[in-house]
C-alpha cells in the first residue's frame, strides 16, 4: 500500500466537511433559512449565529450548508453528464483511430475542438438565458462543456492501450471493439477518468457560483453561494462578513477538491506527466 | 509546411461556420420577439409588423441565417435592436475596453507567473516552493469575481485608493483610464497567475532535465546561467499555450468583472443584449469571440510548427 501524500489527506478532510455540511443539511440547519428576522438582521458572528446573519435576520450557517449542498449537486450532476456523455466519446474515437477509421476519430475531435472554440461561461449564461434561470439549465449548461473535457481525456489514455498485448489478444478472440473499450479499456483509464473527475468537479463549483452570482443559477428563496455574494455586494461596506464566508467556503471548498486531485494523480498514476507530454505534441499534430 | 497549413485552415473555416449555425440555432429558439419588445406594450400589430420587416425579421430563418454570414464577412453585423447602431460600431466601442483590460491582466499574470515559476521551481522541495506553491493553490480556487468583491472592499472603501467602478473614456487622461482598469485587471490576472505559475513551474522542472542543460553545466555554467540562457526560452512553450488559451478565456470571462466594475465592455453588452432581448447583438459577439479563440488556437499551432519542425510532418 503506498503512503496517501499530505495534499490528498488535507483535500479529503475539506471535501469531507462540505459533503457531510451538505448531507446534514438535508435533515437538519440550525435556523430555518425561509423564516425572516428582521430584528436579528446583520449580526456579526457571534454564539448563536456563528456566521451571522443576512439583512433579513436569515442564520448565514444554514444558508452557507444549503448553498453548499446546491453547489455540490449541481456540480455533481454536471460532470456526471460530462462523463456520461464524454467518455464512450472518447473510446469510441480512439477505437476508431486504432481500427483504422480515422475519419470517425477526426470527426469526434474536431467536434471536441468546436466545443472548446465557445467561450464556456457566456454559453453557460446564454444557455440559461434561453431555456431560463434554474438549477437543472445550469447543469445542462456546465456539463456540456465538460463532454469535450472527458472525451479528450479518455480518448488520450485508451490510445495507447490500445497498441498493448492484452487487447490484441481481446481482439483475436473476436471481442467487439465496444466490448474491448468497456472490458478491457475503462479499468486502464478509470484511475485518469477519477483524477479528471475531482478537478472538473471543482472547476463546476466556481462555475456554479459565477451562473448563481448573476442570477441564472439556484433561484430564490433556495439560497446559493454564488448569489449570497451578489447580494452581499451592496452591504459589504458595514457587513463585511456577508461576503467574506460565503466566498470562504467557495473557495476552501475548491481547494479541498483540487488538493485531493492532485493528491490522488501522485498516487494512482506517478507516469502521468510523461503522457501529457505526449498527449500535448499529439494534439498540436 | 504547405500543406499543413492549408490542412489547418481548413479546419478553421468549417470549425467557424459550424459556430455560425449552432449560434445561429440557439439565437432562433429564444423566446420573444425583438420587435414587440422593442415596440412595448402600446405597439400595434400593424406598427410590429412593419418593424419585423424593418429588421428583416419576416424573412425564412435560412435567408436571415445567409444574409447574417455574408453580412458579417463583409463587416456588416446589422442594426441592433436596442440601440438602433450598427452593430459594429456598439462593438468596437466595447472592444476598445474590453481588450486593453484583457491584455491588461494578461500582462499583470504573466509577471507574477513566470517568475513565481522559476523562482519556485529553482527552489523545488524547500520552503519557499512550498509556501508559493500553496498559495498558487488557493489563487486557483478564488472565483474572480469574489476577488473583485474583496479588492474594493480594501483598496476603494477601506483605503480610498481606486475608485469602485466606472471608466472615464479614452478621450481622458491615460493614466486615469489605467487606474480606472487596475483593480479589475488585477482580479481577473490573480487566478490566471495561479494556474500560469504551476505550469511555469513543472516546465522550468522538466526543462532542467534536458541533455542540453546537461551539456550546458558541463561547459562550466552556473545552474542559473544554464536555465536564464538555454532552458527559460523552452520552457515558456507551453506557457505561451496556456496564454493563449487564456486571452480569450479572460475576453469572455470578463462578463462577470465588467459589471461588477460597471466598465463598458463587451462582456457587459452581451450581458445587457441577454436580458433586452438585442439578439443580434448577442448573436455577432458570441460569433467574434469563438473567431477569436479560434484564431488564436490556429496561431499557437503555427507558432509551435514554427518552433518545433517535428510537428509538421505528423500533421
Amino acid at each position: 500500500m503506498k503512503r496517501w501524500p499530505l495534499s490528498f489527506l488535507i483535500g479529503g478532510v475539506l471535501t469531507d466537511i462540505f459533503i457531510a455540511a451538505a448531507i446534514i443539511s438535508l435533515f437538519w440547519t440550525p435556523y430555518d433559512v425561509t423564516a425572516l428576522d428582521i430584528p436579528g438582521k446583520f449580526q456579526a458572528p457571534n454564539m448563536s449565529h456563528w456566521f451571522g446573519t443576512d439583512h433579513f435576520g436569515r442564520d448565514l450557517l444554514s444558508m452557507v450548508m444549503i448553498g453548499t449542498r446546491n453547489a455540490v449537486m449541481v456540480s455533481l450532476v454536471a460532470v456526471g453528464v460530462g462523463m456520461v456523455f464524454g467518455v464512450p466519446l472518447g473510446l469510441w474515437a480512439a477505437a476508431a483511430k486504432s481500427g483504422g477509421g480515422k475519419l470517425i476519430d477526426e470527426m469526434l475531435m474536431r467536434g471536441n475542438d468546436l466545443i472548446f472554440a465557445f467561450p464556456s461561461l457566456l454559453m453557460a449564461i446564454l444557455i440559461t438565458a434561453v431555456f431560463g434561470p434554474g438549477a437543472i439549465n445550469a447543469i445542462i449548461a456546465i456539463g456540456i462543456f465538460n463532454i469535450p473535457v472527458f472525451a479528450r481525456v479518455a480518448r488520450g489514455a485508451a490510445l495507447p492501450l490500445w497498441k498493448r498485448e492484452y487487447i490484441l489478444s481481446a481482439c483475436v478472440c473476436g471481442k467487439s471493439a465496444a466490448r474491448i473499450s468497456m472490458e478491457h479499456i475503462m479499468p486502464n483509464i478509470a484511475n485518469l477518468l477519477i483524477v479528471q473527475a475531482t478537478i472538473q468537479f471543482s472547476v463546476a463549483i466556481i462555475a456554479e457560483a459565477s451562473l448563481s452570482y448573476v442570477g441564472l443559477g439556484t433561484q430564490p428563496p433556495d439560497p446559493s453561494l454564488g448569489r449570497m455574494l451578489s447580494e452581499a455586494q451592496t452591504m459589504i461596506f458595514f457587513a463585511p462578513w456577508l461576503a467574506y464566508i460565503p466566498g470562504g467556503v467557495i473557495v476552501t471548498m475548491v481547494l479541498g477538491l483540487n488538493l485531493m486531485g492532485d493528491g490522488l494523480r501522485d498516487v494512482l498514476d506517478p507516469k502521468l506527466n510523461r503522457k501529457r507530454t505526449s498527449e500535448v505534441e499529439d494534439g498540436a499534430a | 509546411m504547405g500543406r499543413f497549413l492549408l490542412k489547418r485552415f481548413l479546419s478553421l473555416v468549417i470549425t467557424l461556420l459550424v459556430a455560425t449555425v449552432i449560434i445561429f440555432i440557439m439565437i432562433e429558439i429564444v423566446p420573444g420577439d425583438p420587435a414587440a419588445y422593442m415596440m412595448g406594450l402600446s405597439g400595434s400589430t400593424e406598427a410590429t409588423e412593419a418593424l419585423r420587416a424593418e429588421l428583416g425579421l419576416n424573412m425564412e430563418p435560412w435567408q436571415r441565417y445567409f444574409s447574417w454570414v455574408s453580412g458579417m464577412i463583409t463587416g456588416d453585423f446589422g442594426i441592433s435592436y436596442t440601440y438602433r447602431i450598427p452593430v459594429s460600431e456598439l462593438i468596437i466601442e466595447r472592444t476598445l475596453v474590453s481588450v486593453p483590460l484583457t491584455v491588461y491582466a494578461l500582462i499583470l499574470s504573466t509577471l507574477i507567473a513566470v517568475p513565481v515559476g522559476v523562482i519556485s521551481a529553482s527552489l523545488r522541495g524547500r520552503f519557499a516552493d512550498t509556501a508559493l506553491m500553496g498559495i498558487a493553490q488557493v489563487g486557483v480556487a478564488v472565483p474572480n469575481f469574489w476577488f473583485a468583491i474583496l479588492l474594493v472592499l480594501l483598496f476603494s472603501t477601506s483605503l480610498g485608493l481606486f475608485s469602485a467602478g466606472g471608466f472615464p473614456g479614452w478621450d481622458a487622461e491615460f493614466f486615469e483610464c489605467l487606474k480606472a482598469l487596475t483593480l479589475p485587471a488585477i482580479s481577473l490576472a490573480l487566478p490566471q497567475a495561479a494556474i500560469l505559475s504551476r505550469v511555469m513551474r513543472s516546465s522550468v522542472l522538466e526543462v532542467m532535465n534536458e541533455d542540453y542543460i546537461r551539456t550546458a553545466r558541463a561547459k562550466g555554467l552556473s545552474k542559473r546561467q544554464a536555465l536564464l540562457r538555454h532552458g527559460l526560452r523552452n520552457a515558456m512553450i507551453p506557457v505561451l499555450t496556456i496564454l493563449g488559451l487564456q486571452f480569450s478565456f479572460l475576453l469572455a470571462g470578463g462578463i462577470i468583472i465588467e459589471s461588477i466594475f460597471s466598465l463598458p465592455g463587451l462582456g457587459r453588452l452581451v450581458f445587457q443584449s441577454i436580458a433586452q432581448r438585442d439578439l443580434i447583438v448577442v448573436q455577432s459577439i458570441v460569433t467574434l469571440l469563438v473567431f477569436a479563440v479560434v484564431m488564436i488556437t490556429f496561431i499557437v499551432d503555427l507558432l509551435y510548427a514554427w518552433v518545433d519542425p517535428r510537428l509538421r510532418e505528423g500533421g
